[in-house]
């Protein structure tokens, strides 16, 4: 198939374009980026007043399959994908059984090739079980296909184990994620500490349980000249801490989640599970500080943090309730409102951040629009005002505090690998 | 004590889930209310048929015999037909879920569910599951608003006000959710409230509730008019944040001597059951200044006036 895309604000910070252009897709690839093209197409699309991007890459989704298919499966969740602009996508590797093998990983990878409407990427865990004892064969994994590793949801506080570990992803040319948290001190807490968890009686995880270990890790990756990846930063130390290791010149590299620049504790006083997340929404003045971090580059990355849950799941007391909330039809939106409208970014850069950056520090070549790129590509409609209402949530699960909140810019078209999957805002699959 | 028999407020809550919801006008309404109440339960013949026709159950899963037995008594007193539901804190997890267990009680037709749980908000997620009126009966840390409105009570009969009152509430401050609801209610009030503890037991940022914070126990008797004496709970969370019953009587306790150095007619108020030895000696306990026995009894009379008051919720603004 061939598509001509007409008269679109086409936005490439790896190409530097940011013009009034079209785009020739033929087959799979990137056929012609350039004024008036006049080539003959299968189907043309209008996208005049609409943004023409690289399809965002999201390098942080638990997308639950195998083992917690009633939450989500990789066909629910890259659908989920697509809705929110995203084309491609890491799969966190706490499903169970957990990522640790390189057979579990073949058997995803078939999963993939079978059910996912987008690009997939796995992410295998560090440690054999995600238990921080011993860790897994990252050769291996790797051979399988994994493109980096994390035993996200959970940290490894083993100080000798994680230097270990970043040696051999260094070795194995693998990125290692890791989720921040010393659970000596976050351990019980529920919410923030703070005022928040004083007035409502909940027990409360400390910043300190975030940044001393980013501290640590950060002495590490600089111990072992290699590279580290800090997974959904949420307090302001972080992100002072992360500035500072940058200038010295650590290979580092750091994701937050829309939630940590759109939410604060302040949301979780009504009790509502939907805003019960690990690391808790902070303050202000961490919102305020994740915004610096994103406008001078100390934070690369946009990742939801997509972690679907059951109604069943989130419908109990707030302290029984499970971490996380969805993220991946929401996170365009929210990132328009509070860092485009907001000044703190401008849309090259924020389509950097969502597509250009992961792709880089994922390093697939994904995440430009260059001719003889591979046709990933989303189209926005950035001013369309819209109510994000429950029954049109396409994850299997529908565990967000964004319900019913009016939201602007959304995702009109998509393509993946030259395939149109989503046509004025319907899916085509 | 001088009602507020002015008061042109109209009750419209269908629950009562802590002070921190209410307005002034409001917690006044329920003090006014249970003036009356406190009257029906001084009489011979101790029933009225405010709620008559109309089932409350108390659901209960943490145990409690004193509270449980206030509500049940106070639900009895307005002729409500009581139904007791005690759930094992342990089996919570794997049996059926708080709201499923509303919903389920609910669909017996009755009217009020009155919660205690140990989680905190447990109460606020079951009211806004079910139509029938919840009344939190104490959850987690966080509030238990019919504890600290008989505190009030109390306080308002033996001092005639509220407003201008120095109270000093003292003890694990971190784990109790009666010091949070006496915090709302008596700054909503006009007191000035005193918050001690030891450091480890004081909560981050409760200064931001609009009281003042001390570790000095000398410091938070000096001016007070009344204090509010918490239940260490050596048995659960004070525990892990303080070392021992002795060491905690040493610095905390409530003695005699001490309350030689503090106003004549200071209050000394606790909301039970006491650690003789540990919170307070037993002299202060059993002493002249204590109203420890007459919260108790006023107990009743402001549980009527909640249970009372959101029955009769009239909906809207």
């Amino acid at each position: 198939m061939k598509y001509l895309i007409k008269n679109g604000k086409v936005i490439d910070p790896a190409s530097n374009i940011n013009d009034i252009n079209d785009i020739f897709v033929v087959d799979n690839r990137i056929g012609a980026v350039g004024k008036d093209i006049t080539m003959k197409a299968d189907d043309i699309i209008d996208a005049k007043g609409k943004i023409v991007a690289p399809g965002f890459v999201d390098m942080h989704v638990h997308l639950r399959e195998p083992g917690r298919e009633d939450e989500e499966t990789v066909a629910s969740g890259t659908r989920s994908a697509i809705r929110g602009g995203f084309t491609s996508i890491c799969s966190m590797p706490n499903t169970e059984p957990p990522m640790d093998n390189p057979k579990i990983v073949k058997r995803l990878k078939e999963i993939i090739k079978k059910t996912a409407l987008c690009n997939v990427f796995i992410v295998g865990a560090i440690t054999a079980g995600r238990a921080s004892k011993k860790l897994t064969s990252f050769s291996l994994m790797g051979k399988e296909g994994v493109i980096a590793v994390s035993d996200d949801g959970a940290c490894i506080e083993d100080k000798v184990l994680m230097l270990r570990a970043l040696k051999d992803s260094k070795r194995n040319s693998l990125l290692l994620i890791d989720h921040c948290e010393d659970t000596k001190i976050s351990k019980g807490g529920v919410i923030n500490k703070g005022f928040i968890s004083t007035k409502m009686g909940l027990c409360g995880i400390p910043r300190q349980a975030e940044y001393e270990m980013v501290k640590r890790d950060l002495e590490l990756a600089k111990k072992a000249k290699a590279r580290i990846h800090i997974a959904h930063v949420s307090c302001k130390e972080s992100v002072e801490l992360i500035r500072k290791a940058k200038r010295e010149g650590v290979c580092v590299t750091a994701e937050t989640a829309p939630h940590y620049f759109s939410l604060t504790e302040e949301c979780c006083a009504t009790y509502d599970t939907n805003t019960k997340m690990n690391p808790p929404l902070r303050t202000k003045d961490d919102v305020e500080a994740i915004k610096r971090g994103l406008a001078d580059v100390t934070i690369d990355a946009i990742a939801t943090d997509h972690a679907p849950h059951t109604d069943s799941e989130k419908d109990v007391e707030f302290d029984f309730a499970p971490f996380g909330i969805i993220g991946l039809e929401t996170a365009l939106s929210l990132a328009a409102a509070e860092l485009v409208d907001k000044k703190i970014l401008s849309w090259p850069e924020l389509i950097s951040k969502m597509s250009t950056r992961p792709a880089a520090i994922l390093n697939v070549n994904r995440g430009s629009l260059k001719k003889g790129s591979v046709a990933d590509i989303v189209i926005i409609d950035p001013d369309k005002e819209y109510v994000y209402k429950k029954d049109f949530i396409e994850s299997k699960s529908k565990n967000s505090p964004f319900i019913n909140w009016t939201l602007k810019a959304k995702v009109a078209h998509v393509f993946v690998g030259g395939k149109l999957v989503m046509k004025d805002e319907s899916m085509m699959l | 004590m001088k009602a507020n028999s002015d008061t042109k407020t109209i009750w419209t809550k269908k629950d009562l889930l802590g002070l921190e919801y209410l307005s002034r006008d409001e917690i006044e309404l329920i003090l006014y209310t249970a003036q009356s109440f406190k009257e029906v339960t001084t009489r011979q013949i101790k029933k009225v048929p405010a709620l008559r026709g109309k089932t409350v159950v108390n659901l209960f899963y943490e145990p409690s015999t004193r509270t449980r037995t206030s509500f049940e008594l106070a639900a009895k007193r307005l002729s409500a037909d009581v139904v007791n539901i005690a759930i094992e804190a342990s089996s919570v997890k794997k049996g059926e879920t708080l709201i499923d267990t509303g919903k389920n009680i609910e669909a017996l037709k009755i009217d009020i569910i009155v919660v205690r749980h140990n989680c905190s908000g447990a109460p606020n997620i079951l009211a806004r599951s079910v139509k029938s009126s919840v009344v939190n009966a104490g959850d987690g840390w966080h509030e238990h608003p019919t504890q600290a409105l008989l505190d009030m009570f109390t306080l308002k009969s033996k001092l005639g006000r509220i407003e201008g009152l120095n109270v000093s509430i003292i003890g694990d401050i971190a784990h109790s959710r009666v010091a949070r609801s006496n915090i709302w209610g008596l700054t909503k009030l006009g007191a000035k409230v005193t918050v001690c503890a030891p450091p480890m037991l004081i909560p981050p940022d409760i200064e931001k509730m609009g009281v003042r914070v001390t570790t000095d126990l000398d410091e938070a008797l000096r001016h007070a008019d009344a204090i509010n004496v918490l239940r260490m709970q050596f048995e659960r969370d004070s525990a892990k944040a303080f070392p021992s019953k002795l060491e905690y009587f040493k610095q905390y306790g409530i003695t005699e001597e001490r309350l030689k150095k503090c106003k004549q007619d200071i209050i000394v108020m606790h909301p039970g059951p006491i650690n003789r030895g540990v919170e307070m000696s037993s002299e202060v306990a059993d002493g002249k200044s204590s109203v420890i026995l007459e919260q108790v009894t006023n107990g009743i009379a402001v549980r009527m006036a909640a249970l009372y008051l959101v029955s009769n919720a009239r909906g809207g603004l």
